[in-house]
C-alpha cells in the first residue's frame, strides 16, 4: 500500500512536470517599471507597424518607468536579425524560438501585447495590432504609468 | 491484491493523460513553420487546379479538394 502511495505521488509529480515548465520569463526583474511585453515575428506584418509606434513609446514614457520587452517567437534566428536590421529598435529584445515565454502568457494570435504594471500585474492584453488601436492603447498605457 | 494492481494502473494512466492533449495542435507562434513549402498538403498547386478544372467539366462538380490558407493568422 505505501509503495502504491509512494508511486502514485511520483505520477502526479510528473504529471505536473509535463504539464506546466518553469516560467522563461522572470518579471521580478521589472518590479516598479510598467512592462510592455510585446510577442512578435518577422512574419507578422501588423508588427511592422508595432514596431516604429512602440519605439516612439519608449522615447516619450522611459522617464515614467516605462519598459519595453519585444519577445521573438521566429524559429529561424536569421529572419529575426533581418526584421531587426531593418528597424533598429532600441528597447529590448529577446528570442525565445521555443515559445516557452508565449505558452507562459497564453499567447493567442500574433502579435500579442501584455501591459504589466509597476507590481507584477498584467492589466491589459492585446490580441493583433491595428494603427487605429494606438491611441487607445497608449491612453491605457498613461493610465497604468501615472499610478503608483 | 488485482484490485490494487488495477486502481493504481489507472491512477498512473490518468495521471500521465491529463496533460497529454495540452500539446495537440499548431500554436500561433508557429504558422511560420506551416507556411513553408515543404509542409504544402499540395506539393503541386498548379497541376491541382488544373486537374480539378478537369473534374468540373467532365463531371459538373467541384471541391472537394483542400487548398492551402488560412493566412498567417495575424490580427
Amino acid at each position: 500500500m505505501k509503495r502504491a502511495i509512494r508511486w502514485a505521488l511520483i505520477c502526479v509529480w510528473l504529471s505536473c512536470r509535463l504539464a506546466h515548465g518553469a516560467d522563461p520569463i522572470d518579471l521580478k526583474a521589472f518590479r516598479g517599471r510598467v512592462v510592455y511585453l510585446d510577442f512578435w515575428a518577422s512574419w507578422c506584418v501588423p508588427c511592422r507597424q508595432s514596431f516604429p509606434w512602440m519605439q516612439i513609446l519608449k522615447t516619450h514614457y522611459e522617464k515614467q518607468g516605462l519598459e519595453i520587452l519585444a519577445i521573438n517567437l521566429d524559429q529561424n534566428r536569421g529572419d529575426a536579425d533581418r526584421f531587426l536590421g531593418r528597424f533598429h529598435p532600441t528597447f529590448e529584445v529577446r528570442f525565445d524560438p521555443q515559445g516557452k515565454s508565449a505558452e507562459q502568457f497564453k499567447v493567442q494570435g500574433m502579435p500579442t501585447s501584455v501591459v504589466i504594471d509597476r507590481h507584477g500585474v498584467v492589466r491589459f492584453t492585446h490580441i493583433g495590432f491595428r494603427p487605429v488601436d494606438q491611441t487607445a492603447y497608449e491612453n491605457e498605457l498613461r493610465r497604468v504609468l501615472a499610478e503608483e | 491484491m488485482q484490485l490494487r494492481y488495477a486502481l493504481f494502473v489507472l491512477l498512473l494512466c490518468s495521471t500521465v493523460l491529463a496533460s497529454g492533449c495540452s500539446t495537440l495542435g499548431v500554436k500561433p507562434w508557429q504558422h511560420d513553420v506551416l507556411s513553408r513549402e515543404e509542409m504544402q498538403l499540395n506539393s503541386d498547386p498548379l497541376d491541382a487546379a488544373i486537374d480539378d478544372h478537369v473534374y468540373f467539366s467532365k463531371e459538373a462538380s467541384s471541391g472537394g479538394r483542400s487548398f492551402a490558407g488560412g493566412g498567417c493568422g495575424c490580427n
